[in-house]
């Protein structure tokens, strides 16, 4: 017995999505808040017969202040560490009361975010249990602005390399004090969950590319996991007019890569796809970085470094942007050679 | 992979079976019909979902099992699965139970009937399997409801009063039943099984109604409400609980109208104490030994009896008065502790003291702290017990607290 997921063909350009609104007035989110606009491109894409758990963070305290909900379509809270575990229980709980005939059968799209600390942190024991149990339909998007931007802009396990955060500011003793590098959230799920059907990264930048990975991940079936990448004004420190642009740096200069895992087959897409291809070249990530204030105390050093585990992400995985390996045997060549 | 259909089979008269505190409640689920369980590995309780594990696997339950990856998220799924309308079962022990404590504190905060089985144990560190009552009360002030039952029929009973009340739109509120580990998840005694038929009758189907997590109904559930609104929405709570003691009642007088199973005051068992002048009063499976000791010291002629309490939250505060305050003293067993607290007590010697303070006639109450990590209570410690408790009752002094079943 498998339950149906909603047939959501893509959007075939930005004059063909619809005009209706699932996430409007209401939320208290900053000026250029890029994941305020994630919300609403996700629940735009999924439509009305969607149910959407939000774990704790931005997303869920300024969005849904009591009697002034953003949320059109049914909300619900869940705490920071358990967005897979809510997914997996509201798809549960609908699966078995349709099932024995206790509400009407019809596909509902079950999504629940959370940011990169109760994604990549605290709730990625729950996601990844959530990805195995492939019976069960429903996604879980990671809205990652890079920091715990909620509580004060701290660290988390998904703060790049040397950022300035309220946990990891610059001193006079160390400059860096944030000396771990972002841990790689898509490569790892879509390689660690076989029966995943749908893995894929997004920038809201790229918005009618974005709303098409959440129909797909919506319509493949059993559980998917998209990871955005959510420039933050607060946290990231920039002119919030800035949001869109970065977001587009990001990609261009190869510290985003865009790609989908769909059933098992790696696509990368847009400009990263133009990147692998050779037809863009990639920017330097001093463009992108410089224009944050959360690297502003890098000195050229710390840039070279940066760009060069960037260019290490590129030239030397095994599959470039997307998995961390590298051939022993290649190392062995190398070493005859 | 399609899984078959599940035939769910139906016995049509009441049967009887020599079964464990654990697999009662399993079968509790089973005539239930309950939609989504979720299980996770630790002793003692762990013995319900093997026996649900097996009943799905058989055919028998029709429920979405989930084996989930930690405690938090088991609770925090059929707290999911409860806000869309479905009919939840869920357990844990010990430190298991702490795990899932984040979960624990926003079901009731959820207004979420999520009916759990704690298989009481001692919390860690140092480890031990056996039964201790800090765990299950350590939600004690959350709003969920607390009952401890005593005998593998109590057990299932109180399953099926548990889910009627939690999801009674007048409560909404979790409940957790404390079994001891071991004295009760894996000891087997007879149990009389009620045919489905009856248990629909006595149990209706969950509606959430107007709360229910819905495309058709598209609510906001748990926005931020701040100092705006937090407190108003606490006392919600707090009134849901003032009313779970009638729907408790209520419930009680509908389950000996169904099934003729008579427990006559739901809320606590009152054991040889009309002429009694000392009382214990304990929670659990150590009622036993507490009884064959007070039937013993009654033959020597000792006016000594016991009150086993139910429900320990809500607590029927008038009616334990009233029963507690006949008596010169009171001795409250508590298999846990409470360290720190008001005469270093344990938790229900506590509750006790605050139930007696505006009695007219206050007995004098001793706390006996006894048979924690899964040490036996005994019948010589219950004699020690009620030798303390008789020179309280002649005006002898007495130490608030004692250890009992201690090595020096």
């Amino acid at each position: 017995m498998s339950t149906q997921t909603q047939v959501l063909e893509p959007f075939k350009g930005v004059k063909k999505v619809p005009l209706e609104e699932y996430f409007t007035a209401g939320h208290r989110t900053c000026q250029g808040c890029e994941s305020a606009l994630v919300m609403k491109l996700m629940v735009k894409a999924a439509g009305p017969r969607t149910i959407v758990l939000g774990s704790t963070g931005c997303m869920y305290v300024a969005n849904t202040t009591y009697y002034s909900t953003s949320w059109v379509v049914p909300w619900m809270h869940t705490q920071l560490g358990s967005s897979g575990s809510a997914a997996l229980g509201t798809a549960a709980g609908l699966k078995a009361l349709m099932r024995k005939g206790k509400i009407k059968e019809e596909p509902i799209n079950v999504i629940a975010f959370c940011g990169d600390g109760g994604g990549a942190d605290m709730g990625l024991s729950a996601i990844s249990a959530a990805l195995t149990h492939s019976e069960y339909n429903f996604l879980i998007l990671l809205y990652d602005n890079e920091s715990y931007a909620n509580t004060d802009i701290q660290v988390s396990g998904l703060t790049p390399w040397g950022a300035h955060t309220t946990f990891s500011p610059p001193g006079s003793m160390r400059r860096i004090l944030h000396r771990r590098w972002k841990k790689n959230v898509a490569g790892m799920l879509a390689a660690g969950h076989p029966e995943c059907r749908y893995v894929a990264t997004v920038c809201a930048s790229y918005a009618v590319d974005m709303m098409n990975k959440v129909r797909k991940a919506l319509s493949i079936g059993g559980p998917t996991f998209i990871h955005s990448i959510d420039p933050c004004p607060k946290g990231w420190d920039y002119d919030p007019m800035l949001s869109h642009e970065l977001g587009e740096l990001a990609v261009l200069t190869g510290v985003w890569p865009l790609y989908e895992v769909e059933n098992g087959v790696l696509k990368l897409y847009g400009k990263t796809k133009a990147i692998a291809e050779g037809r863009q070249k990639r920017l330097p990530v001093r463009e992108y970085l410089l224009r944050q204030g959360r690297f502003a105390h890098f000195t050229d050093e710390d840039i070279e470094y940066f760009q060069s585990k960037i260019d290490e992400m590129w030239e030397k995985w095994l599959i470039p942007g997307v998995i961390p390996f590298r051939k022993e045997l290649e190392k062995e060549l190398e070493k005859e050679e | 992979m399609d899984v078959p259909e599940t035939v769910v089979l139906e016995q049509e008269q009441e049967e009887e079976a020599l079964i464990s505190g654990s697999e009662a409640i399993a079968v509790a689920c089973k005539l239930a019909d309950v939609d989504v369980i979720t299980a996770y590995p630790i002793r003692p309780y762990d013995t319900v979902m093997q026996y649900v594990a097996k009943l799905v696997a058989n055919g028998e339950l029709d429920c979405e099992y989930i084996v989930a990856e930690s405690e938090h998220s088991q609770f925090e799924i059929v707290k999911h699965a409860a806000a869309v309308g479905a009919r939840v079962f869920c357990g844990s022990s010990g430190v298991g139970w702490m795990y899932a404590f984040e979960a624990l504190t926003v079901t009731p905060a959820l207004r979420l009937p999520v009916v759990a089985m704690v298989g009481n144990r001692a919390l860690d560190d140092p480890g031990a399997f056996g039964v201790e009552h800090n765990d299950a009360l350590a939600v004690r002030d959350l709003g969920w409801m607390l009952v401890w039952v005593d005998t593998a029929q109590e057990a299932l009973d109180t399953a099926l009063i548990a889910w009627r009340v939690a999801e009674d739109r007048r409560v909404f509120l979790p409940c957790a039943i404390g079994c001891d580990g071991a004295f009760l998840t894996h000891s087997q005694s007879l149990v009389r099984i009620p045919p489905k038929s009856k248990v629909q009758k006595f149990l209706p189907r969950y509606d959430r109604g107007d709360l229910l997590l819905h495309p058709d109904n598209p609510i906001t559930i748990a926005p931020q409400v701040n100092e705006d609104w937090l407190m108003e929405i606490r006392k919600q709570t707090d009134e849901a609980m003032r009313r779970a003691k009638g729907v408790i009642e209520e419930a009680y007088r509908d389950f000996e109208n169904t099934f003729g199973r008579v427990y006559g005051n739901p809320f606590f068992e009152e054991y040889q104490t009309e002429d009694a002048e000392v009382v214990l009063v304990g929670m659990g499976t150590l009622s036993m030994p507490v009884k064959v000791a007070v039937r013993q010291m009654r033959q020597k002629g000792k006016k000594v009896g016991f009150v086993r309490i139910r429900w320990f939250r809500p607590m029927a505060t008038q009616e334990l008065q009233a029963c507690l305050s006949r008596f010169k003293a009171v001795g409250v067993i508590d298999r846990d502790f409470s360290l720190g607290s008001p005469y270093m007590s344990g938790v229900l010697a506590n509750d006790i003291r605050s139930v007696l303070y505006s009695a007219s006639a206050r007995p004098a109450v001793v706390g006996f702290i006894c048979g924690l990590g899964g040490r036996e209570v005994t019948v010589p410690d219950v004699r020690q017990m009620v030798e303390i408790l008789e020179k309280a009752a002649s005006g002898e002094p007495v130490e608030p607290t004692y250890w009992i079943g201690l090595r020096e």
